[in-house]
């Protein structure tokens, strides 16, 4: 493209979630900010029209990056391409049987259903052995009789997975040239691509997802595309990956998995960049919506990723993705008192329909919402101005009925209480990844968004210890800030599984520079706006002998045989209190992360700064009675847009905005920073 | 109802439960033998610092600990009052692996550490994990023909490892001259205590946020709350007295089935379990220890009613007899590997087929119940190093009100998963030709039983010895309410050409391996629920297609007919078979 030196001046960031399509555009002379209902059986509709609601030609836009959620779907709905699967022989149940587990430690119910149904799984001669040596050499006409068959019976897609491909990849090659010829489009999945590594369960189940979501992932990108050149486009969209960087829409199906976590891994970027322009490099990211929390760990202002992540039972899809942990926590969680007369929120929801009894769609059960209004922290002239809505007395008998009488306390104790055990459920996620990680809360700011973090995030942080809560300028549209503000990034993982005091070193060093070598052209092969390019080395190692493995960052390309002995130790020791010094280290993946940095975006800009008051004071609109831990206060009203930059006010204070509701506890103190971002100060824990 | 608040109450509760999950990770991820790494075969819990009484325990842990420990803490705590184990000290963790002072088999050993606040003996923390060697006749201890527990390997009554913070140097020589591949347990060993102080160091910090009197008082409102809801779940059981047995195939040495009968008496809201009709001791390892039989029973409920905690309070409803006389209640020197692993499975079978008349949407059918133990220990030339490779098997699950039963579930009593091949391979001398599902193994059903595994592995150098503990052999799991049993284990060694089938059928010991033989096993598929004759048939069908069933089978098992071209229920042909 003739242009692409020139830095990019529109940028629009569009996020597809599952109730709104958000986007974000951003232009020299302003934002804008659009909300459009997500059109579920084609999200490109909804794109488009969020994109024409800007009023902005698309011929004058420079780039739209989209997250997406067509893959996770496809997915978790199971509605996914024929895809056929052609194996070592002998091992075609690889993907079916698994490594005998079951969904929960204790009942012996489950169920689990294959990507690929057993009858579309064909086996053909040949064999590896551990060392990639050829045991039996690959029967080529097995291969095209195996196609032929898949074929016939309508596979669209198809992954070849052979047992040590990642030892000796050849005879997967081979096998896919030989597809080449045969196969009538372009769908063809090798295991070894994806993921170079041992464990045939994990990398056979993560190349048959991305085989059967390809053909999906493909015509919808294929789809958005015309249309978007159709209206003056002039350039291949971006996509979203889970890692957190983003891949041209003309690529990004070959390598359509990694795009399955996408949609958590945009809000987590948008995160680490608003806090990294605050100056805070260690987050916990935060996010509450209707349904469920995302929280996910932020160190030295990147996103802690991870490839060993489950997507639900049984369904590991390990490429590199932002390490988001999911909890059944929203605000539609339900809350009951069980047979032994105890207090349980969630995890079954009431979700968007029939949603919490306050939404008026014809829920009965007690949620979260329900508490956080019946103690006047969403404020219920806006949620129960629609039709139908039941009156906050009904709400409260609902509460005294099903909570307060079985538990022997008063409505308003129990609302409190919902709201007291819903925090400790989250407050036990956010805990699983920090300190079991070997990370103290304390040294880190909560970032909170979604609809409904900024309600919860300062008595979270209150019980965990950790001493600030960043609340963004707009938390409802965090995730299209993930697009507008994200980085282009390429992981690489190479099996090693030496011993520290074998590994060649020079070998070590040759692995780690073809790493950057190749994420390097393919960042300069983008036609987006890179500023600079970091990279960021990793091993994942243990005590010879362990299957566990713990990540250590690798200072430099050339670090030492013995600064990585002593990285490791003592990585190790901070997470086990222990040491080993009668046991030899062991490397077992090198992993090399290149990041394309984008131009820093100024997120004051997100804000519309005409709506300012000169004052805190003028931002205040009124006051209402709360209740914080066992107690009503007469609290101030604060409208967001109102708030004047460098603004300073205590709490008890209440934050209205259109896409949340910000609760700031009494003692609580707030500064309006230079971006927007509301920084909360904890006062020491009760 | 003690004056502590219902949410106070929650939040404490929940805060122990942390405490012990932590403990689980600690050990699992800082563990060396993969028994513990991968497997998960452990368990940490707290317990109370008189009583010895269970007050939490990890939800991670291997479930068919979920009551021993107490019973190993109780001993404990009585022998040192009697003198015959040290008085605590801060800073020291007792080592115990004695099956009969309530454990399981050798290899699981228990440590305990007294966990002090503010210089005060609060509570005991403790854990068992399974040690991939504990010495005695076979690497693994799972000795198929052992006749007295000192041929399983050997035996610690409880003692200090660890003096005021101090490991001591001579107990742990001690350990090191009398098991196998002693070099790397010295990691074993850090990280079991490793997680004990992990468990103290989040201990303290509850303590410190609510104080040792709340926490206390919630520990004891917490016992009663736990047996108030057990009692509450057993009160959906209509009164009266249930039956159930199950069969072990034999004892490894004298090759006869072992009979597993239980009654059950259900009255208001409490179980009465009386196993007295059970076989008497066996002369091989299939004994099982007090603390195993009561284990297994508690698990079972537990796999019954999911969303029960565990504490003291959730066996307080549960009375079981002792089954005095019987092989559930062995007594030294009754050989015993055997119980954890196998026996404690089939009790569990004889629970759920003794409570799914009168509880048949939350109990299922019966599952594989094997942990399908195959030892290959050798020499590897190409390494010039010994081996000994362990391999765990799943097997089906039953089918139950709800569903067919899952394909290669874990073990009854495991969590653990199975290594894959590709590691297999690489660190020890053998090829596997294949690792698939057990066609034909899911009994029937109107939902039929999850299938088992079919693996057949071969030696490519040096020589071998292959060791097998598995169950099942003689009879498959139990169908229910109709259903038909799942396919049974069995174990195939083929040397020099020459299928060799074990006279105890899954149970054997030393058969001598040689470059190019082959071992197959194929595990048990899960039992069936309800009639076969009312299973779908476009259901059958569709497991035809899959080559789950032959078209025979569909025929025979479940009385649908197929088409010729196999592509349709022939629906005449199947009304007419299945309206006889």
């Amino acid at each position: 493209m003739p242009d692409s030196e020139i830095t990019q001046s529109i940028i629009a960031g569009i996020d597809v979630g599952g109730t709104f399509t958000d986007l974000l555009l951003v232009a020299d002379d302003g934002v804008k900010v659009v909300k459009t209902p997500t059109t579920v059986e084609n999200q490109a509709y909804g794109v488009l029209a969020a994109l024409a609601e800007t009023g902005v030609p698309l011929s004058d836009i420079d780039a739209i990056v989209h997250g997406t959620t067509t893959t996770t779907n496809a997915v978790l709905e199971r509605k996914l391409s024929r895809t056929g699967m052609i194996t070592t022989k002998g091992f075609r149940d690889v993907i079916e049987v698994g490594r005998r587990t079951r969904p929960q430690p204790y009942g012996m119910f489950g169920r689990f259903e294959p990507i690929v149904t057993r009858d579309l799984r064909l086996e053909v001669p040949e064999r590896m052995d551990a060392a990639g040596r050829v045991v039996l050499n690959l029967d080529e006409d097995a291969v095209r009789e195996a196609a032929s068959r898949l074929l016939e019976l309508g596979c669209e897609s198809v992954v070849v997975h052979f047992l040590h491909a990642y030892a000796n990849p050849d005879h997967e090659r081979r096998a896919v040239e030989i597809l080449r010829d045969v196969w009538p489009n372009d769908y063809i999945t090798a295991g070894h691509e994806l993921l170079s590594e041992y464990r045939e369960y994990e990398r056979g189940v993560t190349a048959a997802v991305n085989a059967a979501v390809r053909p999906i992932l493909h015509r919808y990108v294929d789809r958005l595309q015309s249309e978007l050149t159709r209206e003056g486009f002039r350039r291949d969209f971006l996509v979203m990956n889970g890692n957190g960087g983003m891949v041209s829409a003309r690529l990004v199906d070959r390598e359509a998995a990694k795009t399955v976590m996408s949609g958590p891994a945009s809000g987590v970027m948008a995160a680490a960049h608003a806090a990294k322009r605050a100056g805070i490099d260690n987050l916990i990211t935060y996010d509450m919506g209707g349904t469920s929390t995302d929280v996910a760990l932020v160190m030295d202002a990147v996103p802690a990723v991870s490839n060993e992540l489950d997507v639900e039972y049984a369904m590991p899809i390990h490429v590199p993705m932002v390490d988001v942990r999911t909890i059944g926590s929203g605000g539609g969680s339900i809350a009951a008192v069980s047979d032994a007369g105890l207090l349980k929120v969630g995890p079954e929801s009431a979700g968007a329909s029939p949603g919490p009894i306050c939404y008026g769609r014809g829920g009965t059960e007690p949620t979260i919402t329900d508490a956080n209004l019946l103690l006047g922290r969403l404020n219920p002239e806006n949620l129960l101005s629609t039709e139908n809505a039941p009156s906050l007395d009904a709400i409260r008998n609902t509460f005294g009925k099903k909570i307060g009488a079985p538990l022997g306390i008063d409505t308003d104790a129990a609302a409190g209480a919902v709201l007291r055990v819903a925090n400790d459920r989250m407050a036990g996620a956010i805990r699983i990844v920090s300190i079991s990680k070997g990370h103290d809360p304390r040294d880190f700011t909560l970032f909170a968004f979604g609809g409904a973090g900024p309600l919860h995030a300062v008595a979270l942080a209150r019980e965990l210890g950790i001493p600030r809560v960043l609340v963004p300028t707009r938390p409802g549209i965090t995730n299209a800030l993930g697009c507008v503000v994200a980085d282009v990034r390429h992981d690489f993982v190479r099996t090693v599984n030496r011993p520290l005091d074998l590994v060649d070193m020079e070998e070590v060093q040759e692995i780690m520079s073809a790493q950057v070598t190749e994420g390097t052209t393919l960042i300069e092969s983008e036609t987006i706006a890179i500023e600079d390019i970091r990279v960021f080395h990793g091993a994942d190692m243990q005590f010879v002998g362990q299957t566990h493995l713990i990540s250590v960052p690798l200072p430099r390309l050339d670090t030492t045989r013995e600064e990585i002995q002593q990285i490791f130790e003592k990585a190790y020791f901070d997470r086990f209190q222990v040491e080993l010094p009668e046991i030899r280290a062991n490397l077992v993946n090198l992993k090399t992360s290149v990041i394309g940095e984008r131009p820093d975006f100024d997120l004051g800009r997100v804000m519309d700064t005409r709506l300012r008051a000169d004052s805190v004071e003028n931002a205040r609109v009124g006051t209402r009675q709360v209740w914080f831990d066992g107690d009503w206060f007469e609290t101030a009203i604060y409208t967001r847009d109102k708030l004047p930059s460098g603004g300073r006010f205590e709490g008890p204070a209440i934050v209205e905005q259109m896409d949340t509701t910000i609760v700031i506890e009494p003692e609580n103190r707030v500064t309006v920073d230079d971006d927007g971002n509301l920084s909360i100060e904890i006062g020491a824990p009760s | 109802m003690s004056d502590i608040d219902p949410i106070t109450l929650s939040v404490i509760q929940a805060g122990l439960q942390q405490v012990c999950d932590e403990m689980d990770l600690t050990f699992s991820r800082s563990a060396f033998s993969p028994v513990i790494a991968e497997a998960d075969d452990r368990s940490d819990g707290i317990y109370d610092a008189e009583t010895g009484e269970l007050i939490a325990q990890g939800e991670l842990g291997l479930p068919v600990f979920v009551g021993t420990m107490q019973f190993s803490t109780m001993t404990l705590i009585d022998f040192i009052k009697q003198g015959k184990a040290l008085p605590p000290e801060e800073g020291d963790v007792y080592i115990v692996n004695d099956p009969y002072l309530g454990g399981t088999h050798l290899m699981d050993v228990r440590f305990a550490m007294p966990f002090y606040y503010r210089g005060e003996l609060f509570s005991w923390l403790s854990n068992t994990g399974h040690w991939p060697d504990i010495g005695g006749a076979v690497p693994g201890g799972f000795s198929a023909n052992a006749t007295a527990v000192e041929q399983e390997g050997l035996r610690l009554p409880p003692v200090k490892l660890v003096k005021r913070g101090e490991m001591d140097p001579e107990i742990y020589a001690i350990i090191c001259s009398n098991i196998r591949i002693a070099d790397q347990r010295i990691g074993d060993i850090r990280a079991q205590i490793a997680a004990l102080k992990v468990g103290a160091r989040q201990l303290t910090a509850l303590l410190d946020r609510y104080g040792a009197d709340t926490v206390k008082s919630a520990i004891g409102e917490w016992r009663g709350r736990a047996a108030q809801q057990m009692r509450a779940k057993i009160e959906r059981i209509p009164d009266g007295v249930y039956r159930g047995e199950a069969w072990v195939d034999s004892d490894g040495v004298v090759d006869e089935p072992l009979r597993i009968a239980v009654s059950i008496e259900k009255k208001g809201g409490d179980l009465y379990f009386d196993f007295s009709e059970s076989s008497p001791p066996c002369r091989g390892p299939m004994n099982s220890v007090i603390a195993t039989t009561r284990s297994s029973v508690y698990l079972a409920m537990k796999h019954i009613f999911p969303d029960v905690p565990i504490n003291a309070g959730t066996f307080e409803p549960l009375h079981i007899e002792d089954p005095v006389g019987t092989f559930l209640y062995a007594e030294y020197p009754r050989p015993v590997s055997g119980c954890a692993a196998e026996v404690s499975q089939r009790i569990a079978e004889a629970v759920f087929a003794a409570l799914v008349d009168p509880l048949p949407d939350i109990v299922t059918a019966a599952p594989a119940g094997s942990s399908g133990n195959f030892a290959l220990g050798g020499f590897d030339p190409e390494k010039n190093r010994p081996f000994v490779m362990y391999q765990i098997s799943g097997g089906g699950y039953g089918g139950n009100a709800d569903h067919d039963g899952l394909t290669n579930g874990c073990s009854t009593i495991g969590i653990s998963k199975t290594q894959p091949i590709e590691v297999l391979e690489q660190y020890y001398p053998v090829l596997f030709h294949e690792y698939g599902l057990r066609e034909g193994s899911g009994g029937a059903g109107k939902q039929r039983g999850g299938f088992g595994v079919d693996y057949t592995v071969e030696l490519r150098r040096g020589e071998a010895q292959a060791s097998f503990v598995m169950d099942h052999g003689r009879v498959g799991p139990q169908g229910a309410l109709g259903g038909k049993d799942g396919g049974r284990n069995t174990v195939t060694v083929y040397r020099n050409g020459e299928a060799y089938t074990p006279t105890h059928l899954s149970k054997d010991q030393d058969i001598p391996i040689a470059p190019g033989d082959i071992v197959a096993v194929g595990t048990p598929g899960g039992g069936g629920y309800g009639n076969p004759y009312d299973r779908e048939a476009t259901l059958v069908l569709r497991d035809v297609k899959r080559g789950y069933y032959t078209p025979e089978q569909a025929k025979e098992m479940f009385g649908v007919v197929l088409t010729a071209d196999l592509d349709a229920v022939d629906e005449t042909a199947t009304t007419a078979l299945r309206g006889r």
